[in-house]
């Protein structure tokens, strides 16, 4: 096929990722804009393999490996666990688009200098891409520590990385095609590996969602550049929907914590040893018991269950929706108010009480319920800590204060499931606690949930 | 002239991008991620472009590898955002499954 002949295909592929994008804008026609996607990607790739002079025996052994490990992973794959799933997925993105600028460098080293910087940006961003995902992966999956790892000089040496990195590419793009440039180009990627572990490792568990959003968005770069590098349309065109995605999402995890970017990468939020200084929240703690609770909850005419990453961690989203189930045969209204930063990564809890079988028009944003909250007789808060404390609002020297939260408190009553009375990854304890509105059920969210569960099925 | 015809694509492609996810439903922000991971594989097809039967050693090496990873993106990508678009459901047809 001829190269033009290609080229409209692609054409009609990128079309494809479009419509599959836009019918992503609801959960109705969500499914088949992921197959439209899918389709044309498949597509692409028949088109591609269309052309001459192909070595198929390495692309077919290529693609039998990567697609049995990928439909492993995918089929296999807990909903609670989708945060490390997307950051491994995203790491492999990244290295692909490195090993690709690699690749094209080796064969043709005789490259233009915008050619050269192009490949810079492919092989840097990729690699950064690459170790980046790996630690996030680590840190999600529990396999390396959540919290942010900080050092002395820490700055200090990301901006020697950063300087090294600019240096070498500059003296690889003067002249690639030498010996030096090929000493430069692995100076580069080695460099790219280092600098994505440094620079993730600082930052907590809690601030994964602006991370996974970040590498997203890098791991779409990635692909942007190494279009550039192969004068390939559809990789620009693909690359760089996916960059914006990642953007966008970015920046709503950075507001929905009031946080600027900068601090979210640089500052090793929530390592500092908060000097909890005398006057904590005042006010007394009251425990319920699971009698208790069912009390309150029987009598409720509106309910709003409030998930946060304890939920996932539970696994508490199955009882949880069950529960939800016999509050509605009991003629309860049930919500499910969302935080944007709830969970791990972006519509993490929406994902797990869909699995639940939570019907989605049953879930509702933070700025939707919180107008009417004071008409919400009882709030059930599972494992979400810092997205609903108080102090984001009323306390100015409080690590959190501007943060926008689910505002419980403003419930007739709040019921709080809680392990223990530890602080959340922020490190400071929450005024929630010690309202006169609120009552702690202490214990594992889903054993609690399954206590309910058994006090109203009792009843019957 | 090449490099100002694919800037210019490059440009209208992230105004396009933000154009739409920025209509994407909060609901929807994990199959968002896990689905445009998956067109982030298109690497592949510049990865099958590349490896031509001229090419030996290193070359077909890093290829075949960028292959293998950008695969694992495409397959895994778009099977586990089916999977997770299968569960989302309203409240009509929630109970039938």
């Amino acid at each position: 096929m001829s190269l033009i002949n290609i080229n409209f295909v692609y054409v009609i592929s990128a079309a494809l990722f479009i419509f599959g994008l836009k019918m992503l804008s609801s959960p109705a026609t969500a499914r088949r804009g992921n197959l439209l996607s899918a389709l044309g990607m498949l597509l692409a790739i028949v088109v591609t393999l269309l052309a001459s002079g192909l070595s198929y025996g390495w692309i077919f052994l290529g693609m039998a490996i990567g697609t049995g490990i990928g439909l492993f992973a995918a089929l296999k794959v807990e909903m609670t666990e989708m945060p490390e799933m997307v950051a491994l997925f995203n790491g492999f993105g990244g290295i692909s688009s490195l090993l690709l600028a690699w690749g094209e460098y080796h064969q043709k080293p005789e490259m233009s200098v915008f050619i050269a910087i192009v490949a810079f940006l492919s092989a840097f961003i990729g690699g950064v891409t690459f170790t980046g995902s790996m630690v996030a992966f680590g840190k999600l999956s529990g396999k390396i520590s959540q919290k942010a790892v900080v050092f002395k000089g820490q700055h200090l040496i990301n901006a020697v990385i950063l300087a090294t990195a600019v240096g070498a590419a500059v003296l690889f793009s003067l002249n690639p095609a030498s010996g030096w440039g090929y000493i430069f180009f692995i100076v580069i990627v080695l460099v790219a590996l280092g600098f994505g572990v440094t620079s993730t490792l600082p930052i907590g568990g809690a601030d994964m969602p602006v991370v996974i959003s970040l590498l997203n968005s890098y791991s779409g770069l990635a692909a942007c550049a190494a279009g550039f590098v192969l004068s390939n349309n559809i990789l620009i065109v693909a690359g760089s929907l996916v960059g914006a995605s990642g953007m966008i999402l970015t920046n709503i995890m950075c507001k929905a914590m009031n946080r600027s970017l900068a601090n979210v990468l640089f500052s090793g939020f929530g390592s500092a040893v908060q000097a909890t200084s005398g006057d904590g929240p005042e006010g007394e703690i009251r425990p319920a018991t699971a009698e208790d609770v069912y009390y309150i909850l029987e009598a409720a005419d509106s309910v709003a269950f409030v998930p946060g990453y304890g939920l996932a961690v539970a696994q508490a989203q199955h009882v949880t929706r069950e529960l939800g189930d016999l509050l509605e045969a009991n003629d309860t209204e049930v919500s499910y108010a969302i935080h944007p930063v709830a969970g791990r990564m972006p519509g993490h809890m929406n994902v797990l009480l869909a699995e639940a079988n939570v019907p989605y028009d049953q879930l509702v944003e933070m700025d939707e319920i919180n107008p009417r909250m004071d008409s919400v007789d009882v709030c059930v808060v599972i494992g979400a800590n810092d997205v609903v404390n108080p102090a984001a609002i009323e306390d100015e020297s409080s690590p959190i204060y501007g943060m926008p939260i689910i505002e419980t408190f403003n419930a007739k009553t709040v019921i709080v499931l809680k392990r223990s009375m530890n602080p959340g990854f922020a490190g400071i304890q929450n005024a929630l606690f010690f309202r006169p509105n609120t009552r702690m059920y202490f214990g594992d969210a889903k054993a609690s949930i399954q206590a309910l569960v058994a006090e109203f099925k009792g009843s019957d | 002239m090449d490099a100002v015809y694919l800037t210019f694509v490059f440009v209208l492609a992230i105004f396009l991008g933000f154009e739409l996810i920025s209509k994407v439903p909060s609901t929807l922000h994990t199959p968002l991620m896990s689905g445009s991971n998956a067109i982030s594989g298109i690497t592949l097809i510049g990865a099958l472009a590349s490896l031509k039967t001229e090419h030996l050693g290193f070359a077909i090496f890093l290829s075949t590898l960028a292959v293998v990873f950008a695969t694992i993106n495409v397959v895994g990508g778009y099977a586990v955002t089916n999977r997770m678009l299968e569960m989302f459901k309203k409240k009509d047809d929630g109970g039938k499954k």
